[in-house]
């Protein structure tokens, strides 16, 4: 075991791969000699050569392009994209083609490619440093969505996710790359270093996608949250001082179901938070899941608990993220419902 | 299976000539003297002046002489006006990075030693003339009169924000200064670009489009999309690449600059193509000059690629010394803009060191005095920041009804907040 924070985790896990699988290789922006501007490649091409770990020219859809070649031909690629904000190029070659080469193929060709990228806000990072993508992907069918809140789940997952034979996007949220954040951010940020899911193994484990975890029990309420959030839930539940039960999901996208409808039909109320941007965001999906499954079970409305649907405004991070007060009141409101 | 070729391949990955702990090492360069080159009439096809885009475009000579037959022969006011616009931008900045880092602003960049490729294309086209910047254009808005005050308080997110603290600092906007909103999504300014100037020609205007891209963004496919419309259209656009060499951490071989040059990308597509001393204002100056002409008499694009260094870190949150010598910028070959100009005005009698001086102080008291006005309206770090509800305005003309609500909802906020 190794104390690490979330950077050094991934890079934990890009080591270990490259390490056992000659056909794991590593690319993007300022990944090479630099190691990525969060440091998630830092060593590697000193490590493992110039062909393993390297720079790529400044376009997302070449990158995610050749991801796709490489994995083709058979190579396993990790992609990095250096925000999530910055995806939009690579979209054409993620959707029309990475999500659906198994199946236009009838599975000849595939796509055992992952994409590595940054997101969400609380960096003051403005409209282009901070989005949350992700219910894009889930709404394509073929596509896995990844996405960690602690240093262990990160490696585990980064694992599985270059070791699948499916395309996968890994999200990372880079709020809490370097310690968890509960959404108080006039407090000191408070390191890793205090959490337990900051103790790593050092060598090869795996957490399987498609598995949340609940991360707080509770029997009043579900909160179904992932990245960030989970960290913003934990903190908001012990402020109100609600009983609730907080799912980390991990793997938005196979969600697990079991675990979600076992906690929900267990508490009868459910909140469901993300940073993204409310409407089609992927609090709906949820929502609907739940309605769908639980809804003899549930006591009250379920509520979402979201970024607002404006783009992300530099200087009103605070008022935009769904931080302890937007979370503590969607608790309450279900509790007294 | 039989192979003819049966070696095994290798994959080649580009590496830059020096990094941290190396010599920094530009002899690879050819660099040509200034004058050497012709300057063929801009009513040339562009298939006749290929060899362009592999040669220097340079007017000051290591005497800070003019010379050869770019010189724009300007008179010695409009140079002390251009030597004033540099000098002033540069000023800006290392005011603006000393407040960054002071802790009154998230972020900053810089764009030493690239001043003349922005001050010199603001004088060279007409001010009403569209511009469609990155983020290291700054000296467009200085050349052209924006009010600094304006870019302090946009920087700062402050309550007189012209941006109402939207956008990341620095990505400002000016229809009145004729400069497009800068986007931070590297490239999508270049076919915009395209797309004005096919306007302005469709409606049969007078004015032309410029856009600005960094070598390292040319591997977007907006880039290649903007050229291929703007020879297709024969659009009145001036596509400026500007080769300052790194991309953050990566070098221009990244991006392709091993194998040929930026400007050389112009002749696949068949528009002109020329290659200039970014670090000369004269040699910018003409050949904006030669482009606009170009541009304005129906004759199409040009791509211009300016050779040139960004002196300092990519912005307030890099640290070059990490990825390049860091003597680097002190061996970059073709100097600095602002000395250079001033060692040409002083060497035709037009300038000396104590107006030089006394040019320095008076622009940095300016600095100053903006900064007072634009610190009085706030700070990001400060209390007077824009009014948070203003957030859900302009996402739409009209305010939808999930807007309404959200807004509701953020005050509630606020106010518990602040309870
Ligand atoms: C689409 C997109 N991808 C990546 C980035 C991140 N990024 C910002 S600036 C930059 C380097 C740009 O280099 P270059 O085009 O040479 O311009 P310079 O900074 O040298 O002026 C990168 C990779 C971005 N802003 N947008
Ligand atoms: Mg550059």
């Amino acid at each position: 075991m190794a104390q690490m924070n979330m950077i050094q985790a991934l890079n934990s896990a890009l080591d270990v791969m490259m390490e056992r699988d000659p056909k794991v290789l590593t690319f993007g922006e300022d990944v090479g000699y630099f190691g990525g501007v969060f440091r998630v490649t830092d060593g590697l091409q000193k490590k493992y050569g110039l062909k393993r770990c390297f720079d790529t020219p400044i376009a997302e859809g070449g990158i995610v392009g050749v991801a796709v070649g490489m994995g083709a031909y058979g190579l396993r690629p990790v992609a990095e994209i250096q925000f999530a904000d910055y995806i939009y190029p690579g979209l054409d070659q993620i959707i029309s083609e990475a999500a659906r080469l198994r199946y236009r193929t009838a599975g000849e060709f595939t796509s055992p490619i992952t994409i590595r990228s940054p997101y969400g806000g609380g960096i003051y990072g403005g409209q282009t440093h901070s989005q949350s993508p992700e219910a894009i992907f889930t709404h394509v069918a073929g596509l896995k969505t990844v996405i960690p809140s602690t240093p262990y789940d990160a490696k585990g997952l980064l694992i599985s996710a270059i070791e699948d034979d499916d395309p996968v996007m890994f999200f990372e949220p880079k709020r809490i790359y370097n310690g968890p954040f509960d959404g108080n951010h006039s407090r000191p940020v408070t390191p890793w270093a205090k959490h337990p899911a900051s103790e790593v193994p050092e060598g090869h484990y795996s957490i399987p996608l498609g598995k949340a975890a609940v991360v707080r029990e509770g029997g009043a309420v579900t909160v179904l949250a992932y990245g960030t959030m989970v960290h913003v839930a934990i903190g908001a539940a012990e402020a109100t001082g609600i009983d609730a039960e907080v799912v980390d999901l991990r793997t938005i996208w196979p969600v697990d179901i079991e675990t979600i409808e076992a906690s929900v039909k267990k508490t009868g109320r459910c909140v469901i938070v993300h940073e993204a941007t409310r409407t089609s965001g992927f609090g709906a999906e949820l929502s609907a899941l739940v309605q769908e499954r639980c809804f003899y079970h549930l006591e009250a409305p379920i509520e979402r608990v979201t970024g607002f649907d404006t783009p992300y405004p530099h200087s009103f991070e605070w008022n935009y993220f769904p931080g302890p007060i937007r979370v503590g009141s969607a608790l309450r409101r279900v509790m007294e419902a | 299976m039989s192979r003819r070729n049966s070696r095994p391949l290798s994959l080649h990955i580009p590496e830059p000539p020096s990094r941290p702990g190396d010599e920094a090492d530009f002899s690879h360069f050819e660099i040509p003297a200034a004058g050497v080159v012709a300057r063929p009439d801009t009513a040339v096809a562009a298939s006749e002046i290929r060899d362009m885009v592999h040669t220097l475009v340079r007017v000051l000579d290591d005497d800070g002489r003019a010379v050869g037959p770019w010189d724009p022969k300007l008179d010695a006011d409009t140079l002390r006006q251009a030597l004033r616009a540099m000098m002033l931008t540069r000023a800006f900045d290392e005011r603006m990075y000393r407040q960054q880092r002071q802790g009154k602003t998230s972020f900053y960049m810089k764009c030493t030693g690239e001043e003349a490729v922005a001050c010199a294309a603001a004088m060279a086209i007409d001010s009403d003339d569209m511009c469609f910047p990155t983020y290291r254009q700054q000296g467009l808005l200085v050349t052209r009169g924006y009010s600094m005050v304006d870019m302090m308080c946009q920087i700062y997110s402050n309550e007189r924000d012209p941006l109402k603290g939207r956008q990341l600092p620095i990505m400002y906007s000016s229809k009145a200064a004729g400069f497009f909103s800068i986007s931070g999504n590297l490239g999508t300014q270049v076919p915009q670009a395209v797309g004005w100037a096919m306007a302005s020609a469709y409606s049969e205007d007078t004015r032309i489009a410029a856009a600005w891209t960094g070598e390292g963004a040319t591997a977007e496919g907006d880039f290649h999309y903007a050229m291929t419309f703007a020879t297709v259209y024969r659009a009145p656009v001036i596509i400026n690449v500007v080769n300052n060499q790194w991309a953050i951490s990566s070098y221009s071989g990244i991006a392709g600059g091993d194998e040929a040059t930026f400007a050389a990308r112009a002749i696949g597509y068949g528009m002109a193509g020329l290659r200039v001393d970014g670090n000369d204002f004269l040699a910018v100056y003409a050949a904006t000059r030669w482009a606009a002409e170009r541009a304005r008499t129906n004759q199409g694009p040009t791509l211009i690629e300016h050779f040139t260094y960004r002196a300092e870190g990519h912005s307030t949150s890099d640290d070059p010394a990490r990825y390049r010598p860091s003597e680097e910028a002190k061996r970059w070959p073709l100097g600095d803009p602002i000395e250079r100009l001033k060692q040409h005005l002083v060497a035709i009698g037009e300038w000396d060191d104590e107006r030089h001086a006394a040019l320095g102080k008076e622009l940095v008291e300016q600095g100053k005095a903006a900064g007072r006005e634009a610190e009085s309206y706030g700070t990001l770090s400060g209390e007077n920041v824009v009014q948070a509800d203003s957030m859900f305005e302009d996402v739409f003309k009209e305010v939808p009804w999930h807007l309404v609500e959200q807004r509701d909802q953020a005050e509630a906020e606020r106010q518990a907040w602040h309870k």
